[in-house]
């Protein structure tokens, strides 16, 4: 029956969205984490989407989240010599996290979700108004 | 007379059957609109319904389908246009509203005709 099935897909976009999210907070929260459990600064984090086959491979694809890999460019310098963790010329390694770049990326995800709570409204809605058929 | 009742409504049934599925494909469609290298897809829904109630076509092989055409493509080869997509899907709900609409007359007037 496929309009179940859209309850599978959007609640997995659903999910993914909400790790994306999590991520995001994670990264804004961290913005200025000069250290972290391995003496070093954090590093910003992005979620890699992945179509997968909904229905146990017959049906339309759903979403998962396939990696949530660490963000590779470099971490930000900022010249202040008085900081505890400066280094022998002044310079603090801070996080390489863009927080433009998050907020963009947390809009998306809160318009992406908003979308998903649509789709199952829908599909809902239609299956509600199947099963009074002939009534 | 099993037959003719299901020869009565059968291209109702069969156009409610392919509404949930495009329904369902459209899901998947705005779903992945994140997901990079995602191409969106349909299928001709008057192709589909002419093959499904074709007297010489049961039974009915699923819809072909088909992969979108961007208007604007984008950097990450996904392919899925919000705006049009939401377009579709709401249009298909409507229309799968119709499709029961009128399953439900027809399964009216056959009670009428039963009952007098």
């Amino acid at each position: 029956m496929s309009l179940f099935n859209i309850f599978e897909i959007a609640s997995s976009a659903m999910s993914a969205q909400s790790e994306r999210l999590n991520v995001t907070a994670s990264n804004i929260a961290n913005a200025d984490s000069a250290t972290g459990p391995d003496g070093k600064a954090y590093r910003a984090k992005q979620v890699v989407f992945e179509a997968v086959p909904s229905d146990g491979g017959r049906g339309p694809d759903k979403v998962s989240v396939g990696a949530v890999v660490e963000d590779t460019s470099p971490p930000r310098k900022v010249y202040d010599p008085k900081h505890p963790l400066a280094d022998g010329q002044g310079y603090v390694t801070l996080p390489n996290v863009s927080v433009v770049d998050e907020m963009v990326n947390m809009l998306s995800a809160s318009r992406s979700y908003q979308s998903s709570v649509e789709v199952m409204n829908t599909a809902k809605t239609l299956l509600q108004k199947t099963l009074t058929l002939g009534s | 007379m099993i037959d003719s009742l299901d020869q009565f409504m059968r291209f109702q049934t069969e156009a409610l059957k392919l509404r949930s599925q495009r329904q369902e494909l459209l899901a998947a469609n705005i779903a992945n609109a994140d997901t990079p290298g995602y191409k969106a897809v349909d299928f001709d829904f008057g192709k589909a319904l002419r093959v499904a109630t074709d007297a010489h076509s049961r039974p009915a092989a699923a819809p072909e389908l088909l992969y979108r055409q961007p208007a604007q493509a984008s950097l990450d080869g996904n392919t899925v246009e919000m705006d049009a997509e939401r377009a579709q899907f709401a249009d298909n709900t409507v229309r799968y509203e119709a499709a029961l609409k009128f399953l439900n007359a027809q399964l009216k007037t056959m009670l009428a005709a039963m009952q007098g």
